[in-house]
Protein backbone atom coordinates (compact mmCIF):
# COMPACT_ATOMS: atom_id res chain seq x y z
CA UNK A 1 0.00 0.00 0.00
CA UNK A 2 1.06 3.58 -0.60
CA UNK A 3 0.28 6.80 1.24
CA UNK A 4 0.08 9.78 -1.12
CA UNK A 5 0.34 13.34 0.18
CA UNK A 6 -0.26 16.22 -2.22
CA UNK A 7 -0.29 19.99 -1.70
CA UNK A 8 -2.25 21.69 -4.47
CA UNK A 9 -3.85 25.03 -5.31
CA UNK A 10 -7.17 25.34 -3.42
CA UNK A 11 -9.25 26.19 -6.50
CA UNK A 12 -8.21 22.86 -8.12
CA UNK A 13 -9.73 20.74 -5.35
CA UNK A 14 -13.08 19.94 -6.97
CA UNK A 15 -11.53 19.05 -10.31
CA UNK A 16 -8.94 16.79 -8.66
CA UNK A 17 -11.57 15.10 -6.49
CA UNK A 18 -13.73 14.30 -9.54
CA UNK A 19 -10.75 12.91 -11.47
CA UNK A 20 -9.71 10.72 -8.53
CA UNK A 21 -13.25 9.41 -8.03
CA UNK A 22 -13.40 8.47 -11.72
CA UNK A 23 -10.18 6.56 -11.22
CA UNK A 24 -11.72 4.54 -8.40
CA UNK A 25 -10.34 6.27 -5.35
CA UNK A 26 -12.84 5.73 -2.56
CA UNK A 27 -11.41 7.85 0.22
CA UNK A 28 -9.68 11.19 0.54
CA UNK A 29 -8.60 13.43 3.41
CA UNK A 30 -8.44 17.19 2.83
CA UNK A 31 -6.86 19.87 5.03
CA UNK A 32 -6.52 23.60 4.46
CA UNK A 33 -2.89 24.46 5.02
CA UNK A 34 -0.43 27.30 4.53
CA UNK A 35 3.13 26.90 3.42
CA UNK A 36 5.88 27.97 1.08
CA UNK A 37 7.90 26.33 -1.63
CA UNK A 38 10.49 27.43 -4.13
CA UNK A 39 8.97 30.90 -4.61
CA UNK A 40 9.06 31.59 -0.81
CA UNK A 41 5.72 33.40 -0.69
CA UNK A 42 5.15 36.81 -2.23
CA UNK A 43 4.74 40.46 -1.23
CA UNK A 44 1.71 42.72 -0.98
CA UNK A 45 1.42 46.49 -0.44
CA UNK A 46 -0.81 48.01 2.25
CA UNK A 47 -0.97 51.79 2.43
CA UNK A 48 2.34 52.12 0.63
CA UNK A 49 4.24 49.66 2.83
CA UNK A 50 5.38 46.38 1.30
CA UNK A 51 4.94 43.28 3.40
CA UNK A 52 5.69 39.62 2.86
CA UNK A 53 3.07 36.90 2.61
CA UNK A 54 5.46 34.15 3.74
CA UNK A 55 2.90 31.36 3.80
CA UNK A 56 0.58 30.78 0.87
CA UNK A 57 -2.76 29.01 1.32
CA UNK A 58 -2.86 25.49 -0.14
CA UNK A 59 -4.98 22.38 0.16
CA UNK A 60 -3.38 19.16 1.39
CA UNK A 61 -4.77 15.82 0.14
CA UNK A 62 -3.96 12.53 1.81
CA UNK A 63 -4.84 9.27 0.03
CA UNK A 64 -4.19 5.71 1.13
CA UNK A 65 -4.11 3.54 -2.03
CA UNK A 66 -3.45 -0.04 -3.13
CA UNK A 67 -0.06 -0.48 -4.79
CA UNK A 68 -1.69 -1.13 -8.17
CA UNK A 69 -3.45 2.22 -8.19
CA UNK A 70 -0.71 4.43 -6.73
CA UNK A 71 1.11 5.39 -9.93
CA UNK A 72 -2.14 6.26 -11.70
CA UNK A 73 -3.24 8.44 -8.77
CA UNK A 74 0.02 10.37 -8.90
CA UNK A 75 -0.37 10.73 -12.65
CA UNK A 76 -3.95 12.00 -12.37
CA UNK A 77 -3.04 14.38 -9.52
CA UNK A 78 -0.14 15.82 -11.47
CA UNK A 79 -2.11 16.40 -14.64
CA UNK A 80 -5.36 17.64 -13.06
CA UNK A 81 -3.80 20.04 -10.52
CA UNK A 82 -1.36 21.50 -13.04
CA UNK A 83 -1.76 25.09 -14.25
CA UNK A 84 1.83 25.46 -15.43
CA UNK A 85 2.37 28.47 -13.16
CA UNK A 86 4.49 28.80 -10.03
CA UNK A 87 2.84 27.35 -6.93
CA UNK A 88 1.08 24.31 -8.42
CA UNK A 89 2.26 22.19 -5.49
CA UNK A 90 4.01 18.88 -4.73
CA UNK A 91 3.11 15.18 -4.50
CA UNK A 92 4.85 12.79 -2.10
CA UNK A 93 4.44 9.00 -2.00
CA UNK A 94 5.23 6.96 1.13
CA UNK A 95 5.09 3.22 1.86
CA UNK A 96 2.08 2.44 4.01
CA UNK A 97 2.58 -0.36 6.53
CA UNK A 98 -0.88 -0.92 7.92
CA UNK A 99 -4.53 0.09 7.44
CA UNK A 100 -7.57 -0.83 9.54
CA UNK A 101 -11.26 -0.18 8.90
CA UNK A 102 -12.64 0.87 12.27
CA UNK A 103 -16.18 -0.49 11.79
CA UNK A 104 -15.28 -4.08 10.75
CA UNK A 105 -11.68 -4.54 11.84
CA UNK A 106 -10.61 -5.43 8.27
CA UNK A 107 -6.93 -4.76 7.63
CA UNK A 108 -4.59 -4.25 4.69
CA UNK A 109 -5.93 -3.39 1.21
CA UNK A 110 -9.37 -4.67 2.25
CA UNK A 111 -9.60 -1.71 4.60
CA UNK A 112 -9.04 0.88 1.86
CA UNK B 1 -69.06 48.69 4.96
CA UNK B 2 -70.03 49.68 8.47
CA UNK B 3 -66.41 50.11 9.42
CA UNK B 4 -65.78 52.30 6.36
CA UNK B 5 -68.65 54.60 7.28
CA UNK B 6 -67.42 54.82 10.82
CA UNK B 7 -63.91 55.67 9.68
CA UNK B 8 -64.98 58.44 7.36
CA UNK B 9 -67.18 59.88 10.07
CA UNK B 10 -64.25 59.75 12.48
CA UNK B 11 -62.06 61.55 9.97
CA UNK B 12 -64.56 64.33 9.54
CA UNK B 13 -64.94 64.61 13.30
CA UNK B 14 -61.19 64.88 13.71
CA UNK B 15 -60.89 67.57 11.05
CA UNK B 16 -63.65 69.79 12.38
CA UNK B 17 -61.70 71.42 15.21
CA UNK B 18 -58.76 72.10 12.85
CA UNK B 19 -60.99 73.76 10.30
CA UNK B 20 -62.50 75.90 13.03
CA UNK B 21 -59.08 76.96 14.24
CA UNK B 22 -57.91 77.88 10.75
CA UNK B 23 -60.78 80.27 10.42
CA UNK B 24 -59.99 81.96 13.71
CA UNK B 25 -56.19 82.42 13.37
CA UNK B 26 -53.99 82.88 10.29
CA UNK B 27 -50.93 80.68 10.93
CA UNK B 28 -48.85 82.04 8.04
CA UNK B 29 -45.64 83.46 9.51
CA UNK B 30 -45.21 87.19 9.10
CA UNK B 31 -42.84 88.04 6.21
CA UNK B 32 -40.08 89.37 8.49
CA UNK B 33 -39.95 85.98 10.27
CA UNK B 34 -39.43 83.89 7.14
CA UNK B 35 -35.68 84.41 6.73
CA UNK B 36 -35.15 83.64 10.43
CA UNK B 37 -37.25 80.51 10.15
CA UNK B 38 -35.46 79.16 7.09
CA UNK B 39 -31.96 79.91 8.37
CA UNK B 40 -32.73 78.39 11.76
CA UNK B 41 -34.22 75.35 10.08
CA UNK B 42 -31.09 75.03 7.95
CA UNK B 43 -28.84 75.06 11.03
CA UNK B 44 -30.94 72.36 12.67
CA UNK B 45 -30.82 70.08 9.62
CA UNK B 46 -27.18 70.68 8.73
CA UNK B 47 -26.25 70.40 12.42
CA UNK B 48 -27.80 66.94 12.50
CA UNK B 49 -25.78 66.04 9.38
CA UNK B 50 -22.54 67.22 10.98
CA UNK B 51 -23.45 65.31 14.14
CA UNK B 52 -23.69 62.18 11.99
CA UNK B 53 -20.02 62.64 11.05
CA UNK B 54 -19.26 61.42 14.59
CA UNK B 55 -20.72 58.09 13.48
CA UNK B 56 -18.60 58.26 10.34
CA UNK B 57 -15.39 58.83 12.28
CA UNK B 58 -16.33 55.98 14.65
CA UNK B 59 -16.92 53.49 11.85
CA UNK B 60 -13.86 54.58 9.85
CA UNK B 61 -11.61 54.22 12.88
CA UNK B 62 -13.21 50.96 14.04
CA UNK B 63 -12.55 49.53 10.59
CA UNK B 64 -8.94 50.68 10.31
CA UNK B 65 -7.70 49.52 13.72
CA UNK B 66 -7.00 45.88 14.53
CA UNK B 67 -9.86 43.90 16.02
CA UNK B 68 -8.24 43.88 19.48
CA UNK B 69 -8.62 47.68 19.74
CA UNK B 70 -12.08 48.25 18.26
CA UNK B 71 -14.06 48.62 21.49
CA UNK B 72 -11.56 51.20 22.75
CA UNK B 73 -11.84 53.19 19.54
CA UNK B 74 -15.63 53.24 19.82
CA UNK B 75 -15.42 54.18 23.51
CA UNK B 76 -13.13 57.10 22.66
CA UNK B 77 -15.40 58.32 19.89
CA UNK B 78 -18.61 58.42 21.87
CA UNK B 79 -16.96 59.88 24.97
CA UNK B 80 -15.02 62.53 23.06
CA UNK B 81 -18.18 63.66 21.32
CA UNK B 82 -20.06 63.91 24.60
CA UNK B 83 -17.22 65.77 26.30
CA UNK B 84 -17.01 68.18 23.36
CA UNK B 85 -20.73 68.88 23.71
CA UNK B 86 -20.36 69.75 27.40
CA UNK B 87 -17.17 71.77 27.00
CA UNK B 88 -18.48 73.73 24.06
CA UNK B 89 -21.48 74.68 26.20
CA UNK B 90 -19.42 75.59 29.27
CA UNK B 91 -16.70 77.70 27.61
CA UNK B 92 -16.27 76.97 23.90
CA UNK B 93 -19.20 78.82 22.34
CA UNK B 94 -18.64 82.23 23.89
CA UNK B 95 -14.88 81.88 23.61
CA UNK B 96 -15.35 81.35 19.87
CA UNK B 97 -18.12 83.91 19.31
CA UNK B 98 -17.52 86.66 21.90
CA UNK B 99 -19.43 89.36 19.99
CA UNK B 100 -18.41 92.48 21.91
CA UNK B 101 -17.25 90.47 24.91
CA UNK B 102 -13.56 89.91 24.02
CA UNK B 103 -11.22 89.42 26.99
CA UNK B 104 -8.32 90.51 24.75
CA UNK B 105 -9.73 92.16 21.59
CA UNK B 106 -9.46 89.97 18.47
CA UNK B 107 -7.35 87.37 20.32
CA UNK B 108 -9.15 85.92 23.33
CA UNK B 109 -12.92 85.70 23.58
CA UNK B 110 -15.21 85.70 26.60
CA UNK B 111 -15.46 83.11 29.36
CA UNK B 112 -19.10 82.27 30.01
CA UNK B 113 -21.44 79.36 29.30
CA UNK B 114 -23.69 79.38 26.25
CA UNK B 115 -27.25 80.57 26.88
CA UNK B 116 -30.21 79.88 24.61
CA UNK B 117 -33.14 82.23 24.03
CA UNK B 118 -36.13 81.67 26.37
CA UNK B 119 -38.92 79.21 25.58
CA UNK B 120 -41.15 80.58 22.83
CA UNK B 121 -38.86 83.61 22.44
CA UNK B 122 -40.80 85.11 25.36
CA UNK B 123 -40.02 88.71 26.27
CA UNK B 124 -37.07 89.07 23.92
CA UNK B 125 -36.36 91.38 21.05
CA UNK B 126 -35.07 88.67 18.68
CA UNK B 127 -32.70 89.63 15.88
CA UNK B 128 -34.63 88.23 12.93
CA UNK B 129 -31.81 88.75 10.43
CA UNK B 130 -29.96 85.60 11.46
CA UNK B 131 -31.02 82.39 13.22
CA UNK B 132 -31.87 81.24 16.73
CA UNK B 133 -28.93 81.15 19.14
CA UNK B 134 -29.78 77.56 20.04
CA UNK B 135 -29.57 76.43 16.40
CA UNK B 136 -26.29 78.28 15.93
CA UNK B 137 -24.86 76.73 19.11
CA UNK B 138 -26.08 73.27 18.05
CA UNK B 139 -24.48 73.61 14.61
CA UNK B 140 -21.17 75.04 15.84
CA UNK B 141 -20.65 72.50 18.61
CA UNK B 142 -20.61 69.71 16.02
CA UNK B 143 -17.51 71.29 14.46
CA UNK B 144 -15.69 71.29 17.79
CA UNK B 145 -16.51 67.60 18.18
CA UNK B 146 -15.29 66.82 14.64
CA UNK B 147 -11.93 68.39 15.49
CA UNK B 148 -11.50 66.03 18.44
CA UNK B 149 -12.56 62.99 16.37
CA UNK B 150 -9.64 63.62 14.03
CA UNK B 151 -7.16 63.22 16.88
CA UNK B 152 -8.51 59.90 18.12
CA UNK B 153 -7.84 58.06 14.86
CA UNK B 154 -4.21 59.11 14.58
CA UNK B 155 -3.33 58.03 18.12
CA UNK B 156 -5.28 54.78 18.12
CA UNK B 157 -4.12 51.40 19.45
CA UNK B 158 -1.64 52.68 22.06
CA UNK B 159 -2.89 55.75 23.95
CA UNK B 160 -4.57 55.39 27.35
CA UNK B 161 -8.22 56.40 27.53
CA UNK B 162 -8.12 59.06 30.24
CA UNK B 163 -5.17 61.20 29.09
CA UNK B 164 -6.76 61.20 25.66
CA UNK B 165 -10.07 62.42 27.08
CA UNK B 166 -8.34 65.12 29.15
CA UNK B 167 -6.68 66.32 25.96
CA UNK B 168 -10.10 66.34 24.30
CA UNK B 169 -11.36 68.64 27.06
CA UNK B 170 -8.52 71.12 26.47
CA UNK B 171 -8.90 70.88 22.69
CA UNK B 172 -12.66 71.42 22.49
CA UNK B 173 -12.90 73.82 25.44
CA UNK B 174 -9.89 76.04 24.73
CA UNK B 175 -7.60 75.32 21.77
CA UNK B 176 -10.27 74.94 19.10
CA UNK B 177 -12.56 77.82 20.14
CA UNK B 178 -9.70 80.27 20.73
CA UNK B 179 -8.19 79.84 17.27
CA UNK B 180 -11.64 79.61 15.66
CA UNK B 181 -12.54 82.99 17.20
CA UNK B 182 -9.63 84.52 15.29
CA UNK B 183 -11.39 83.72 12.02
CA UNK B 184 -15.07 82.98 12.58
CA UNK B 185 -15.54 84.99 15.78
CA UNK B 186 -14.32 88.13 14.02
CA UNK B 187 -10.78 88.11 15.45
CA UNK B 188 -7.51 89.22 13.87
CA UNK B 189 -7.60 86.67 11.04
CA UNK B 190 -11.16 87.30 9.95
CA UNK B 191 -12.08 90.90 10.84
CA UNK B 192 -12.05 93.58 8.12
CA UNK B 193 -9.81 95.68 10.36
CA UNK B 194 -7.83 92.69 11.65
CA UNK B 195 -4.16 91.85 11.14
CA UNK B 196 -4.51 89.75 7.98
CA UNK B 197 -6.86 92.19 6.20
CA UNK B 198 -4.75 95.24 7.03
CA UNK B 199 -1.48 93.49 6.12
CA UNK B 200 -2.49 91.65 2.95
CA UNK B 201 -5.52 93.60 1.76
CA UNK B 202 -7.98 90.71 2.14
CA UNK B 203 -9.16 88.76 5.16
CA UNK B 204 -8.22 85.13 5.74
CA UNK B 205 -10.77 82.98 3.87
CA UNK B 206 -11.69 79.59 5.29
CA UNK B 207 -15.29 78.84 4.41
CA UNK B 208 -16.06 75.76 6.52
CA UNK B 209 -12.72 75.06 8.11
CA UNK B 210 -9.96 73.36 6.10
CA UNK B 211 -7.66 75.20 8.50
CA UNK B 212 -9.93 76.18 11.39
CA UNK B 213 -11.30 72.66 11.90
CA UNK B 214 -9.36 70.04 9.94
CA UNK B 215 -5.81 71.27 10.18
CA UNK B 216 -6.40 71.99 13.88
CA UNK B 217 -7.31 68.34 14.47
CA UNK B 218 -4.34 67.39 12.30
CA UNK B 219 -1.83 69.58 14.17
CA UNK B 220 -3.05 68.28 17.53
CA UNK B 221 -2.79 64.72 16.19
CA UNK B 222 0.71 65.33 14.83
CA UNK B 223 1.93 66.69 18.18
CA UNK B 224 0.35 63.69 19.90
CA UNK B 225 1.76 61.12 17.47
CA UNK B 226 5.29 62.56 17.84
CA UNK B 227 5.16 62.54 21.64
CA UNK B 228 3.34 59.23 21.93
CA UNK B 229 5.61 57.31 19.53
CA UNK B 230 4.69 54.53 17.10
CA UNK B 231 2.89 51.30 17.92
CA UNK B 232 5.07 48.39 19.01
CA UNK B 233 6.35 46.55 15.96
CA UNK B 234 5.19 49.12 13.42
CA UNK B 235 8.70 50.10 12.38
CA UNK B 236 11.40 47.45 12.15
CA UNK B 237 15.14 47.74 11.77
CA UNK B 238 16.69 49.38 8.68
CA UNK B 239 13.59 51.41 7.86
CA UNK B 240 11.19 48.49 7.54
CA UNK B 241 7.51 49.42 7.78
CA UNK B 242 5.23 46.65 9.00
CA UNK B 243 1.61 47.14 7.95
CA UNK B 244 -1.11 46.39 10.49
CA UNK B 245 -4.10 45.81 8.21
CA UNK B 246 -7.42 47.16 9.47
CA UNK B 247 -9.96 44.84 11.03
CA UNK B 248 -12.97 45.65 8.87
CA UNK B 249 -12.85 47.53 5.60
CA UNK B 250 -16.64 47.28 5.29
CA UNK B 251 -17.01 49.50 8.35
CA UNK B 252 -14.23 51.79 7.13
CA UNK B 253 -16.07 52.26 3.83
CA UNK B 254 -19.40 52.84 5.57
CA UNK B 255 -17.69 55.40 7.80
CA UNK B 256 -16.28 57.20 4.78
CA UNK B 257 -19.69 57.39 3.11
CA UNK B 258 -21.24 58.69 6.37
CA UNK B 259 -18.56 61.37 6.59
CA UNK B 260 -19.12 62.26 2.94
CA UNK B 261 -22.85 62.65 3.67
CA UNK B 262 -22.24 64.65 6.84
CA UNK B 263 -19.96 66.95 4.90
CA UNK B 264 -22.95 68.29 2.96
CA UNK B 265 -24.12 69.72 6.27
CA UNK B 266 -20.62 70.77 7.26
CA UNK B 267 -20.02 72.87 4.14
CA UNK B 268 -23.63 73.61 3.21
CA UNK B 269 -24.56 74.94 6.65
CA UNK B 270 -21.45 77.11 6.67
CA UNK B 271 -23.17 79.41 4.20
CA UNK B 272 -24.80 80.56 7.48
CA UNK B 273 -27.90 81.99 5.77
CA UNK B 274 -30.80 80.45 3.91
CA UNK B 275 -33.05 83.51 3.82
CA UNK B 276 -32.82 84.53 0.16
CA UNK B 277 -32.87 82.93 -3.27
CA UNK B 278 -29.19 83.74 -3.75
CA UNK B 279 -28.27 82.01 -0.47
CA UNK B 280 -30.23 78.90 -1.39
CA UNK B 281 -28.54 78.85 -4.80
CA UNK B 282 -25.15 79.20 -3.10
CA UNK B 283 -25.89 76.31 -0.74
CA UNK B 284 -26.72 74.22 -3.80
CA UNK B 285 -23.39 75.15 -5.40
CA UNK B 286 -21.63 74.23 -2.16
CA UNK B 287 -23.22 70.78 -1.98
CA UNK B 288 -22.45 70.03 -5.63
CA UNK B 289 -18.84 71.22 -5.27
CA UNK B 290 -18.36 69.31 -2.02
CA UNK B 291 -19.46 66.15 -3.76
CA UNK B 292 -17.18 66.87 -6.72
CA UNK B 293 -14.18 67.35 -4.42
CA UNK B 294 -14.76 64.01 -2.72
CA UNK B 295 -15.18 62.18 -6.01
CA UNK B 296 -12.01 63.77 -7.39
CA UNK B 297 -10.02 62.78 -4.31
CA UNK B 298 -11.21 59.17 -4.41
CA UNK B 299 -10.51 58.67 -8.12
CA UNK B 300 -7.11 60.34 -7.93
CA UNK B 301 -6.08 58.05 -5.05
CA UNK B 302 -7.39 54.99 -6.87
CA UNK B 303 -5.57 55.69 -10.13
CA UNK B 304 -2.38 56.68 -8.33
CA UNK B 305 -2.22 53.56 -6.14
CA UNK B 306 -2.90 51.42 -9.23
CA UNK B 307 0.03 53.08 -11.02
CA UNK B 308 2.40 53.03 -8.02
CA UNK B 309 1.55 49.67 -6.46
CA UNK B 310 -0.08 47.74 -9.33
CA UNK B 311 -3.25 47.32 -7.27
CA UNK B 312 -5.66 50.04 -6.10
CA UNK B 313 -5.60 50.31 -2.28
CA UNK B 314 -9.11 50.70 -0.83
CA UNK B 315 -7.91 52.34 2.39
CA UNK B 316 -6.12 54.97 0.29
CA UNK B 317 -9.23 55.52 -1.84
CA UNK B 318 -11.24 56.11 1.34
CA UNK B 319 -8.58 58.52 2.60
CA UNK B 320 -8.52 60.12 -0.85
CA UNK B 321 -12.25 60.84 -0.77
CA UNK B 322 -11.90 62.43 2.67
CA UNK B 323 -8.85 64.41 1.55
CA UNK B 324 -10.91 65.69 -1.38
CA UNK B 325 -13.60 66.78 1.07
CA UNK B 326 -11.08 68.50 3.35
CA UNK B 327 -9.49 70.25 0.35
CA UNK B 328 -12.77 71.72 -0.89
CA UNK B 329 -13.87 72.80 2.59
CA UNK B 330 -11.88 76.04 2.60
CA UNK B 331 -13.77 77.26 -0.47
CA UNK B 332 -16.69 75.15 -1.64
CA UNK B 333 -18.67 78.10 -3.07
CA UNK B 334 -16.62 79.87 -5.73
CA UNK B 335 -15.07 76.98 -7.73
CA UNK B 336 -16.77 75.53 -10.79
CA UNK B 337 -17.58 71.82 -10.71
CA UNK B 338 -14.41 71.19 -12.72
CA UNK B 339 -12.19 73.23 -10.40
CA UNK B 340 -13.75 71.56 -7.36
CA UNK B 341 -12.98 68.13 -8.83
CA UNK B 342 -9.37 69.16 -9.50
CA UNK B 343 -8.93 70.66 -6.02
CA UNK B 344 -10.19 67.37 -4.56
CA UNK B 345 -7.95 65.31 -6.86
CA UNK B 346 -4.85 67.11 -5.64
CA UNK B 347 -6.00 66.34 -2.09
CA UNK B 348 -6.22 62.65 -3.02
CA UNK B 349 -2.75 62.74 -4.57
CA UNK B 350 -1.32 64.38 -1.43
CA UNK B 351 -2.67 61.51 0.69
CA UNK B 352 -1.11 58.77 -1.43
CA UNK B 353 2.32 60.35 -1.10
CA UNK B 354 1.93 61.58 2.49
CA UNK B 355 1.02 58.23 4.08
CA UNK B 356 4.32 56.48 3.18
CA UNK B 357 6.19 59.74 3.82
CA UNK B 358 4.98 59.81 7.44
CA UNK B 359 5.97 56.15 7.77
CA UNK B 360 9.44 57.07 6.56
CA UNK B 361 9.61 59.64 9.37
CA UNK B 362 8.32 56.97 11.77
CA UNK B 363 5.26 59.02 12.63
CA UNK B 364 2.61 56.37 13.22
CA UNK B 365 -0.80 57.69 12.15
CA UNK B 366 -3.16 54.71 12.30
CA UNK B 367 -5.98 55.98 10.07
CA UNK B 368 -4.18 58.59 7.95
CA UNK B 369 -5.63 61.56 9.84
CA UNK B 370 -2.56 63.74 9.40
CA UNK B 371 -2.36 63.39 5.59
CA UNK B 372 -6.13 63.77 5.23
CA UNK B 373 -6.92 66.56 7.65
CA UNK B 374 -3.66 68.45 8.07
CA UNK B 375 -1.93 68.21 4.70
CA UNK B 376 -5.05 68.33 2.51
CA UNK B 377 -6.37 71.04 4.85
CA UNK B 378 -3.31 73.20 4.17
CA UNK B 379 -3.63 72.55 0.43
CA UNK B 380 -7.32 73.48 0.42
CA UNK B 381 -6.62 76.70 2.31
CA UNK B 382 -3.82 77.73 -0.02
CA UNK B 383 -6.00 76.89 -3.05
CA UNK B 384 -8.70 79.43 -2.10
CA UNK B 385 -7.11 82.34 -4.06
CA UNK B 386 -7.29 80.21 -7.23
CA UNK B 387 -11.05 80.69 -7.38
CA UNK B 388 -11.87 83.40 -4.84
CA UNK B 389 -10.42 86.88 -5.57
CA UNK B 390 -11.33 88.05 -2.04
CA UNK B 391 -8.29 86.27 -0.65
CA UNK B 392 -4.53 86.46 -1.03
CA UNK B 393 -2.04 83.63 -1.14
CA UNK B 394 0.20 85.25 1.46
CA UNK B 395 -2.75 86.01 3.73
CA UNK B 396 -3.84 82.38 3.53
CA UNK B 397 -0.30 81.09 4.12
CA UNK B 398 0.28 83.41 7.06
CA UNK B 399 -2.97 82.32 8.66
CA UNK B 400 -2.11 78.64 8.17
CA UNK B 401 1.24 79.24 9.87
CA UNK B 402 -0.27 81.23 12.76
CA UNK B 403 -2.98 78.66 13.46
CA UNK B 404 -0.52 75.79 13.03
CA UNK B 405 2.09 77.29 15.35
CA UNK B 406 -0.51 77.99 18.04
CA UNK B 407 -2.27 74.63 17.90
CA UNK B 408 0.88 72.53 17.52
CA UNK B 409 2.77 74.22 20.36
CA UNK B 410 -0.14 74.33 22.83
CA UNK B 411 -1.06 70.73 21.99
CA UNK B 412 2.55 69.62 22.44
CA UNK B 413 2.68 71.27 25.88
CA UNK B 414 -0.58 69.60 26.92
CA UNK B 415 0.59 66.19 25.67
CA UNK B 416 3.95 66.58 27.45
CA UNK B 417 2.28 67.58 30.71
CA UNK B 418 -0.10 64.61 30.47
CA UNK B 419 2.85 62.34 29.71
CA UNK B 420 4.74 63.59 32.76
CA UNK B 421 1.76 63.49 35.14
CA UNK B 422 -0.06 60.29 34.21
CA UNK B 423 1.71 58.75 31.21
CA UNK B 424 0.20 58.53 27.73
CA UNK B 425 0.87 54.96 26.66
CA UNK B 426 -0.49 51.69 27.92
CA UNK B 427 2.08 49.15 29.11
CA UNK B 428 3.77 47.18 26.29
CA UNK B 429 2.08 43.93 27.42
CA UNK B 430 -1.31 45.61 27.32
CA UNK B 431 -0.63 47.09 23.89
CA UNK B 432 0.21 43.66 22.50
CA UNK B 433 -2.83 42.08 24.18
CA UNK B 434 -5.02 44.85 22.83
CA UNK B 435 -6.59 47.84 24.54
CA UNK B 436 -10.02 46.21 24.51
CA UNK B 437 -9.04 43.48 26.96
CA UNK B 438 -6.39 45.47 28.86
CA UNK B 439 -8.16 48.80 29.41
CA UNK B 440 -11.83 47.90 29.06
CA UNK B 441 -12.14 44.15 29.66
CA UNK B 442 -14.55 44.03 26.75
CA UNK B 443 -13.95 42.87 23.21
CA UNK B 444 -15.73 44.06 20.07
CA UNK B 445 -15.63 40.59 18.54
CA UNK B 446 -15.56 38.15 21.49
CA UNK B 447 -16.62 35.17 19.41
CA UNK B 448 -13.77 35.43 16.93
CA UNK B 449 -10.85 33.26 17.95
CA UNK B 450 -7.52 35.04 17.78
CA UNK B 451 -4.72 32.50 17.86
Amino acid sequence: MKYIIAAIKPFKLDEVKDALTDLGVRGLMVTEIKGFGAQSGHTEIYRGAEYAISFVPKVKLEIAAPDALADQIVEVLATTARTGKIGDGKIFVLDLEQATRVRTGETGEDAL
Amino acid sequence: MKIKTFLSLATVAALVPLAGLAQEADLTPPPQDIGYIFTTFMFIVTGVLVFWMAAGFSMLEAGLVRSKNVTMQLMKNISLFSLAAILYYLVGYNLMYPGDGWTIPYVLGGFSPAVMEPVGLADTATDLTYASVASDFFFQLMFAAATASIVSGALAERIKLWPFLIFTIVLTGLIYPIQASWKWGGGFLGADDGFIATTFGQVFQDFAGSTVVHSVGGWAALAGALILGPRIGKYGKDGRVNPFPGSNLTLATLGTFILWMGWFGFNGGSQLYMDTASNVADISRILANTNAGAAGGAIAAMILTQLLYKKPDLTMVLNGALAGLVSITAEPLTPSLGSATLIGMIGGIIVVFAVPFLDKLRIDDVVGAIPVHLMAGIWGTLAVPLTNPSSTFLGQLTSVVIVGAFVFSVSAVVWLVLKAVMGLRVAPDDEVMGLDKAELGMEAYPEFANI
